[in-house]
């Protein structure tokens, strides 16, 4: 999603993307010069679908790549793998009765959300047919049209991955980021409550947020656009499910009984899978991202550095705070350095991954700490429930992280026929300047999205209702919302 | 002495702990349970088939008291364990021969 910047929205976007092509291949001489700029181009993906109908152009049409298209696939899969790592890492935190719930609440959205983005979630996200920059349009239904008949055209003029392999890795996102809420909302929502919760925030929040960071829109870095710069969704996944975990977590209230009902993690060893299933398809997440294969390295490389030094920093805390290192300390350590790192991760210097990684697991540790329970002490007489440090981790990472990507920033990274508005920033105020646009991008991605999170939740809660029964909450809600147990010593 | 056997909710073991407590009755046991009473069982689905599963889900306390506290702590249980519905549980008391601490080898009342 890194390179989406091209797009402004309709003819102008696709004018001008097509003009910067031009000039770009044609002040490259050296035809070693001129492949690396067609990899450079191809990588450049996001924007596909604004360039889908203009293109015409037969110079720079580029044929689908089979290496390129292979790491997207690849990719898609290892995001896909993060959904039920996610649905590990929450369920090792709950209570015993509730480990089924907990993990449905990520797991089923495979269903719901694969089910909903290819109908119409990609369409309002990467479409163009209502000409906002806010959201997409209804041109991709069905996923009609994506790649051509036979699925094998690429994205777009420039680039060199298939459209059909773009709409699938994109869809992946979809679904883990509505997951990602879940664990503000454990032990008590109720199931039917999760389940239109999920679908409308994902065609009215998470679409848009696509759209306007990756398709082109409002505060991407087209040309004519605020300029952002979110290089695998530190902003759209991150920022948006940290913000609305947070309001989700207030509006529904806190478990009964919150804070002295609150009990340790019950399966630490799950924690620890869910973390490394989830470290394991970052590398998707962030790493396929370049859209390109053969400079994807990079951000290979900052993902897993940024973790690793997340994951050291968090567990030296908990040594010299608390006199031992953690298991639930790395694991959520590593998470929070493979969300500080993702809106970066094709952006900065290796070196500065480390600082990164580092910097976010101070701030994401301060943060559980004041958020409270989140599993592990319980300590917190806060009345803000955040259950599972949704907030904590996503939210403060993914907001560092983004700001972060705007001071470190290195300007070959982020150039200026990709990210047009960024790299202007970057070239006329320099870091300090993206630093500020990447500021007003993060506030404006909290307004608008608590503000959309709130009405929605309000009309659920006026509809089918957000809770459980008390008693039924006592029971606990494996059994309750499932008709099952996860462990019952009867069946040994 | 007598051994105070109580079969209660999961979820009101808290109470009942604080409840005894209050009356310095210090150390108790509690285990996981699975029980069946008047209460009837659960029906799960796996994959569409049924299983009744008769045995629900209990907490077991176990504690000694010596006998002037039995009263107050049975009615500390009652009280913290009860909601009235089908399902709260039973105390049993049997009578208690004798107790020894271990480490110093006290025997009776003393070592409860």
């Amino acid at each position: 999603m890194p390179r989406s910047s091209k797009s402004g929205g309709g003819i102008t976007a696709e004018a001008t993307f097509d003009r910067l092509r031009t000039r770009m291949l044609a002040g490259i001489h050296s035809p070693q010069l001129k492949s690396s700029a067609l990899v450079l181009l191809a990588a450049g993906a996001g924007m596909l679908p604004l360039m889908a109908g203009s293109a015409k152009a037969a110079l720079t049409k580029m044929p689908t790549d089979g290496a390129d298209t292979l790491l997207m696939l690849m990719g898609s899969a290892l995001v896909l793998l993060m959904t039920p790592g996610l649905a590990f890492f929450y369920g090792g935190f709950t209570r015993a009765k509730n480990v089924l719930n907990t993990m449905m609440m990520s797991f089923f959205l495979m269903g719901l959300v694969g089910v909903l983005w290819v109908v119409i979630g990609y369409s309002l996200s990467f479409g163009t047919g209502f000409g906002s920059p806010f959201i997409g349009g209804l041109d991709f239904l069905m996923l009609n049209g994506v790649g051509g008949p036979l699925g094998d055209e690429p994205l777009a003029d420039g680039f060199a991955i298939s459209a059909s392999s773009f709409a699938l890795f994109q869809g992946m996102f979809a679904i883990i980021t509505p997951a990602l809420i879940s664990g503000a909302l454990v032990e008590r929502i109720n199931f039917k409550a999760w389940f239109w919760f999920a679908l409308l925030w994902s065609l009215f929040i998470y679409c848009p947020m696509a759209k306007m960071v990756w398709g082109g829109g409002f505060l991407g870095a087209a040309e004519g656009m605020m300029g952002a710069i979110d290089f695998a969704g530190g902003t759209v996944v991150h920022i948006a499910s940290g913000v609305a975990a947070l309001v989700a977590a207030a509006i529904v209230g806190p478990r009964t009984g919150y804070p002295e009902s609150v009990r340790p993690p019950h399966n630490v060893p799950y924690i620890l899978l869910g973390a490394g299933l989830l470290w394991f398809g970052w590398f998707g997440f962030n790493g396929a991202s370049f859209f390109a294969a053969k400079g994807a390295g990079f951000s290979f490389i900052t993902t897993t550095t940024s973790a690793s030094a997340a994951m050291l920093t968090w567990c030296l805390i908990d040594w010299f705070k608390d006199g031992k290192p953690t298991a639930v300390g790395a694991a959520t350590g590593a998470v929070a350095g493979l969300v500080g790192i993702t809106p970066a991760a094709g952006f900065v210097a290796i070196g500065s991954s480390i600082v990164i990684g580092a910097v976010v697991a101070v701030a994401c540790y301060v943060a559980v700490q004041f958020s409270g329970a989140g599993g592990v002490g319980g300590s917190s007489k806060s009345v803000l429930d955040e259950s599972l440090d949704a907030f904590s981790v996503h939210g403060v990472g993914g907001t560092l992280g983004a700001l972060l990507t705007g001071a470190l920033a290195v300007k070959e990274l982020v150039p200026a026929d990709y990210f047009p508005a960024a790299a202007k920033i970057l070239e006329e105020s320099g870091n300090f300047g993206l630093f500020l646009t990447q500021l007003k991008a993060v506030l404006f991605t909290y307004g608008f999205v608590a503000i959309g999170t709130v009405i929605i939740l309000l009309i659920i809660k006026a509809t089918v209702g957000l809770r459980v029964s008390p008693e039924d909450e006592e029971r606990g809600l494996d059994f309750v919302c499932h008709g099952e147990e996860a462990y019952d010593p009867m069946t040994n | 002495m007598k051994l105070i056997t109580a079969l209660v909710r999961p979820s009101k073991v808290d109470a009942i702990k604080s409840a005894l407590v209050a009356l310095e009755i210090v150390g108790m046991t509690v285990s996981d349970a699975r029980g069946f009473g008047r209460q009837k069982g659960q029906v799960e689905r796996y994959r569409g088939n049924e299983f009744t599963v008769d045995f629900l889900p209990k907490s077991k306390i176990v504690v000694a008291v010596p006998d002037e506290k039995l009263e107050a702590a049975l009615n500390a249980i009652s009280e913290a364990a009860h909601t009235g519905e089908i399902g709260d549980g039973k105390i049993f008391v049997t009578p208690l021969l004798d107790a020894i601490r271990i480490r110093t080898g006290e025997r009776g009342p003393i070592a409860l």
